[in-house]
């Protein structure tokens, strides 16, 4: 990816700009019928005749009023400066100047968005590390053995069409009622959803080894346990990494929808509560934190996959 | 643990047919093949059928089997109506558009580099994030109905969609690109006849992962806001009445539509893509 810095900026204007002028249409209406509270005159002069009008002509005609299509209080689209304002404040802000801030208080005040954060991190990460261990020893128990390969491979993949995270608030109440709450009911969500491509890479990464290498192996009268360390693992490796970065990515959505339901905290519970009382901002601040927490995650497994795959040799 | 015991003998006894099965070459008819995972589903069900009664789990916690088959199959006026909503409205329609869109920016982003470079990395990102936060904000916009589902839903599969085609439309050689090039071919010929043909399998592999996304993508929309019908809806709804058969029972409905649906394209790819060596058998 040479030269893809310039092309890469270009495309993030591009989308920008899309979204400012987009802010025009869509906050049209408010914006208009808190122009005419102001005092000004518009040409169909009432909000009752504005609502049926064409969207076109009504913003041509009231062009000169549409200025405050940008600084809405509860817009339908914010614009990005507000979303950027609204992690601003909701982090930095919250946190250093607030009476509820670290600063003051010495832990992450429960309204910034660094807390839900973290709260919908250490489940996510839990749930994956869960759902990948569990997960390889499947794969290793599959590729070992001819009745577990061909009983339960066939159910993995079916179970990956499943809309499996549409159950995850159920699994949420449910192990709430049963007395089981805090982080362990969504890291089993998540510890599910990676589980499934982990088992599916590794089965294959296991199985990457040819006849030739394995025939290598009996030659030198290795046992079992010596061509899986050896052989099998060692040549999985970059599978490995490939399924984790899906793993980790499922893992974070499977946490975010578990936290729908129970409202104690985390980003799903943040956009959520956002959505009931049309907080968009922060509804789109949340967005861009689970996308920043989703990079990250991916960044780290990426960064893990050079250094190991540089030992290796192989990369 | 005594009331256990039942449950670890049909276990055992169960894996142990399949272990038989497997073990003496069996496995080379096609017939052993079908019947060891479906000999697994059942000892799965029956396992589950036999704690539930032998430990007296309360219906709230985790129904039978046997109550959710009867709730699906008295309820099915429902559920039909919640499948229409949900899957035929909602989710394929979202995955038609969705996918059509992702073809056309492929083409354009094959064809023109600047997009190649700047687009993609962009796309890439997309798709690793978690799209399903969106929901809240479409279905504000779009409203209760199918729209916002849909929407949701070409949010979902566009990027995936978008990543495979982009990389199918590069998978051909040199001398496959100079041999069109002998016969004249322009370059929407080469797309045509070459280019998208042998893209197939990338676009096929983008639809499978995009078919389980709009089913996810359609479900959970509706936990925003839906009309009182739908998949989603009624997980919801019935959850809230502690009715779980009824939710176990939506939730069978989802994942027929989801194996079906991914079936039909895995029968599709099967007839389009015969030439693949991954077909070839």
């Amino acid at each position: 990816m040479k030269g893809a810095v310039g092309p890469v900026l270009v495309v993030v204007a591009a989308i920008l700009a899309f979204w400012y002028i987009a802010c025009v249409p869509m906050n049209a209406r408010e914006v208009l019928t808190q122009a005419e509270r102001g005092g000004a005159v518009l040409i169909p002069p009432s909000a009752r005749e504005r609502i049926d009008a064409p969207l076109l002509p009504l913003l041509w005609q009231n062009s000169a009023h549409l200025d405050q299509s940008w600084s809405q209080e509860r817009p339908r689209l914010p614009s990005p400066h507000q979303v950027v304002v609204e992690i601003w404040d909701s982090t930095v802000t919250e946190e250093v100047f607030s009476r509820r801030g670290i600063v003051q208080t010495g832990e992450w005040s429960k309204r910034s968005l660094i807390y839900h954060t973290g709260v919908t991190l250490s489940a996510t990460v839990l749930g994956f590390l869960i759902g990948a261990a569990l997960g390889v020893a499947l794969a290793v128990g599959i590729v070992h053995n001819r009745a577990m390969d061909l009983s339960v491979m066939p159910w993995a993949i079916i179970s990956q069409t499943i809309p499996i995270v549409a159950i995850a608030p159920m699994v949420i109440v449910v192990l709430n009622s049963v007395g089981v709450q805090g982080l362990l009911p969504k890291a089993a969500i998540s510890a599910y959803l990676s589980f499934f491509p982990v088992v599916v890479g590794m089965v294959k990464g296991l199985r990457t080894p040819d006849a030739m290498q394995m025939d290598q192996m009996r030659t030198w009268n290795a046992p079992g346990a010596a061509v899986l360390w050896k052989l099998r693992l060692p040549s999985s490796v970059p599978y490995l990494f490939a399924s984790l970065k899906i793993a980790i990515a499922a893992a974070l959505v499977g946490t975010i929808v578990g936290e729908l339901p129970v409202q104690r905290g985390g980003l799903g519970a943040r956009m959520l509560a956002g959505s009931y009382y049309g907080q968009t901002a922060q509804i789109w601040a949340a967005l861009f934190a689970a996308a920043i927490l989703a990079a990250a995650l991916i960044w780290v497994i990426a960064a893990l996959e050079r250094r190991a795959l540089r030992r290796m040799g192989v990369a | 643990m005594g009331v256990l015991a039942p449950v670890l003998v049909v276990w055992l006894s169960l894996w142990a047919v399949n272990a038989i099965l497997t073990g003496g070459g069996w496995d080379r008819y096609l017939a052993v093949r079908i019947a060891v995972p479906l000999i697994f589903g059942a000892t799965i069900l029956l396992v589950w059928e036999m704690v539930v009664n032998l430990m007296d789990v309360p219906s709230v916690i985790l129904p039978p089997p046997s109550a959710i088959a009867a709730t699906f199959w008295d309820s099915r006026t429902i559920l039909w109506g919640d499948f229409v909503q949900t899957i035929l409205k909602g989710a394929l329609s979202g995955l038609a558009i969705g996918c059509v869109l992702a073809l056309g920016v492929a083409v354009l982003v094959d064809r023109f580099d600047f997009l190649r470079r700047g687009l993609l990395p962009v796309a890439g990102f997309m798709a690793a994030l978690p799209i399903v936060g969106t929901a809240p904000i479409l279905v504000m916009w779009f409203g209760f109905g199918w729209q916002s589902k849909a929407a949701v839903v070409v949010l979902m599969v566009f990027f995936p969609m978008l990543v495979n085609t982009v990389a199918g439309l590069a998978d051909t050689t040199q001398m496959q690109r100079d041999l069109m090039r002998t016969y004249g071919a322009g370059y929407w010929s080469t797309l045509v006849k070459l280019r998208l043909p042998a893209a197939l399998p990338f676009i096929f592999n983008g639809l499978k992962i995009a078919s389980t996304l709009a089913m996810i993508g359609a479900i959970v929309a509706e936990f925003f806001g839906s009309p009182t019908q739908g998949i989603g809806f009624r997980i919801s709804a019935s959850n809230g009445q502690l009715a779980l058969d009824m939710v176990w029972a939506a939730i069978l409905v989802g994942s027929l539509a989801g194996s079906v649906t991914y079936g039909v394209i895995g029968v599709i790819e099967r007839q389009m893509t015969f030439w693949h060596p991954s077909q070839r058998r």
